[in-house]
């Protein structure tokens, strides 16, 4: 078991190795020396000169061991990404300031969205060929089909402009559940039709078993059968489902928290894709891939506990 | 003499595997609509640089022409109305398509030319190459996508591609390219997995074995043999992610990564987003209702194929 894990642990070293090559050859290789860009266009050539320097752009590429290569991954790996040029504060105390109004939204979406979508699957699983299966499916087809941006700024305009139910944009002096509440509505409404019909087709496969049929067979009520037998046996790849999205939370929602004003890590990153702060997205790039490699440890760690036949060779 | 004696044999014409398939894509009436819209979809878009090709005018397709006051309700001149400069909606609807669908395009030509090779040496040959082709995807697909494709667009836009080494000229990205290298360059990693392991699964089977043994080089046992048993996961998979790709060009037109220079969904609606609560509904309307209407069609014909083509693949 330890050696599994040991070994696990040095397979995620090439993969860490992997995206920190990517990154710096996003924006160290293409992207390259945006000094003029960051400065502006009146910017003399000693300011332009200081950017090089804080950013190390006037350093060799590879081949030294203060290159520009050695840099990155020190850095990264020490979680020191600078500081960013529009308001010169460190990049990695701007990224702790988002976690929590991002998680704040996402984490109530992603439970909800959980919880709602796994009960209809359940029942729209077991009522499959009536209508009202057909009729599901077919409306699940259609809410994946309206754009995400749609959804939001018609809910935005209907339920916050116009009816009044929910404020229409962050306002720090006022508690943020009010804020998030319209934000994670539309967004478990826009994602309902995906994460329906992913269950639905897991839960089918759970209900064509034989143990279904015995439970049956034995005078159980549906929803006992339903939610004891069957719901337990469908939780492996619900499980997967939900660890693996977990990174997926700390990183917000680009654009809710845009339309809303919630001030977490995806209204960051959009105000650094305008600024032309490739440092923010370089460092976001990484953390969420940190996230998702641990996560992803996690899940395998979890499935060699729960499950025995998971061999550890 | 030989010819009579030909006749006279009754002839059982079999079936091939995509002749059937067809027979019963044919059969299912929504597909068959849904295929028609996308058809529409691909006409009008064909049509569109037809014409700038030819340099005809065609007045519909001059979206940039003032056809009347900004902000025109919908009305009988114009049919879904007028933006803020006075043009009219429905030609900017219309020309829309072609950054949407161009985009789609070559996003996935460039996705396939890149996961399909590599899926299927890593399959076939294992061994280095299998570790290094895993090695890259993993690493790919360990990066959020939204944030790599984000990193993609930020970094490509503007740049000039040096194709010399080619035997090219110099590529300038802009607006629609930058976007479909995006989109290409990194989501090439689930095509590629899925034919590595088809790859894999075939190559036990007998027929690569018989291959094999007649002497077939290893390019052609490849290319005649397993790429054509692999085919139909390529298109099914393409036909259910064209939909992603044409929605990821909305949100990165949307956050000003895209085409800035001729109108599209994605800039109309970033465009809507501030008249919406002064009112002005119909570009927004105009915009949501072109990409629903894609997207329907494309789901719907997606879901039939896959059913037509591989009842048992199981795409989420």
């Amino acid at each position: 078991m330890i050696t599994y894990i040991i070994r696990r642990l040095l397979y995620t070293i090439p993969i860490i190795f992997g995206v920190l090559v990517v990154t710096f050859i996003l924006f160290n290789i293409v992207s390259g020396d945006v000094s003029d860009q960051i400065a502006g266009k009146a910017a003399s050539a000693e300011t332009i000169k200081e950017i090089r320097a804080e950013y190390g752009w006037d350093k060799p590429l590879f081949l030294s061991w203060d290159s520009q290569f050695i840099n990155h991954l020190k850095n990264s790996l020490t979680f020191q990404f600078g500081r960013s040029w529009s308001d010169r504060e460190l990049i990695i105390t701007k990224i702790k300031q988002g976690a929590l109004p991002s998680l704040s939204l996402t984490v109530p979406m992603f439970i909800g969205e959980l919880v709602i979508s796994i009960s209809l699957a359940l029942i729209v699983a077991f009522l499959r060929g009536t209508i009202i299966d057909i009729l599901s499916v077919f409306i699940c087809v259609v809410l994946m089909s309206v754009p995400f941006l749609s959804f939001i700024l018609f809910g935005q305009y209907f339920l916050a402009f116009k009816w009044g139910l929910f404020p229409v944009y962050f306002w720090p002096d006022l508690p943020l559940p009010q804020y998030v509440a319209l934000p994670i509505l539309i967004g478990i409404v826009a994602g309902l039709g995906g994460n329906l019909r992913f269950y639905r087709t897991v839960m089918l496969d759970e209900l064509r078993n034989d143990y279904v049929r015995t439970a049956f067979a034995k005078g159980l009520g549906t929803g006992s059968v339903l939610f004891r037998h069957v719901l337990k046996n469908a939780m492996i790849p619900i499980i997967t489902q939900v660890i693996l999205a977990i990174p997926f939370l700390f990183l917000g929602s680009l654009l809710l928290e845009r339309f809303f004003g919630i001030p977490g890590l995806g209204y960051l990153m959009i105000d650094a894709i305008a600024a032309r702060d490739f440092q923010i997205i370089n460092a976001m790039t990484f953390i969420g891939a940190i996230l998702f490699v641990v996560f992803n440890l996690i899940t395998d760690i979890c499935y060699s506990i729960v499950d025995p036949r998971v061999s550890f060779e | 003499m030989n010819k009579t004696k030909e006749k006279n044999v009754p002839m059982i014409k079999g079936r091939s595997y995509w002749a059937d398939s067809l027979r019963q894509l044919r059969k299912h009436k929504l597909a068959m609509y849904s295929l028609s819209i996308i058809v529409v979809y691909i006409l009008v878009v064909m049509f569109i640089y037809l014409a700038s090709w030819t340099k005809t005018d065609v007045s519909f397709l001059d979206w940039n022409q003032t056809v009347g006051k900004g902000y025109e309700k919908p009305n009988k001149q114009n049919v879904l109305g007028t933006d803020f400069l006075g043009r009219s909606v429905l030609r900017k609807t219309i020309y829309g398509a072609r950054v949407s669908l161009t985009v789609a395009f070559w996003a996935s030509i460039i996705s396939m030319l890149i996961g399909v090779p590599l899926g299927a040496a890593a399959g076939y040959f294992r061994g280095f190459i299998d570790d290094i082709v895993v090695w890259i995807y993993t690493t790919l697909s360990s990066i959020p996508y939204i944030l790599l494709i984000l990193a993609f667009a930020l970094v490509l836009r503007d740049k000039t591609l040096n194709l010399n080494w080619l035997g090219l000229d110099a590529i300038s990205l802009s607006g629609i390219s930058t976007v479909y290298l995006a989109i290409g360059l990194t989501s090439w990693v689930d095509i590629c997995r899925l034919i590595r392991a088809e790859t894999m699964k075939h190559k036990q089977r007998e027929y690569i074995l018989a291959a094999l043994s007649y002497g077939c080089s290893n390019s052609r046992i490849i290319f005649r043999h397993l790429l054509p048993n692999v085919f139909h996961l390529i298109i099914i998979s393409f036909s259910l992610r064209f939909v992603g790709f044409i929605q990821a060009e909305v949100i990165l037109s949307f956050l000003g990564l895209g085409e800035k220079n001729s109108p599209s969904w994605g800039s109309m609606i970033d465009a809507a987003r501030l008249d919406l609560p002064k009112g002005y509904w119909w570009e927004m309307t105009a915009a949501t209702a072109a990409i629903f209407l894609i997207s329907l069609a494309l789901n719907i014909f997606g879901d039939a194929l896959r059913d037509s083509l591989d009842p048992k693949l199981k795409v989420q």
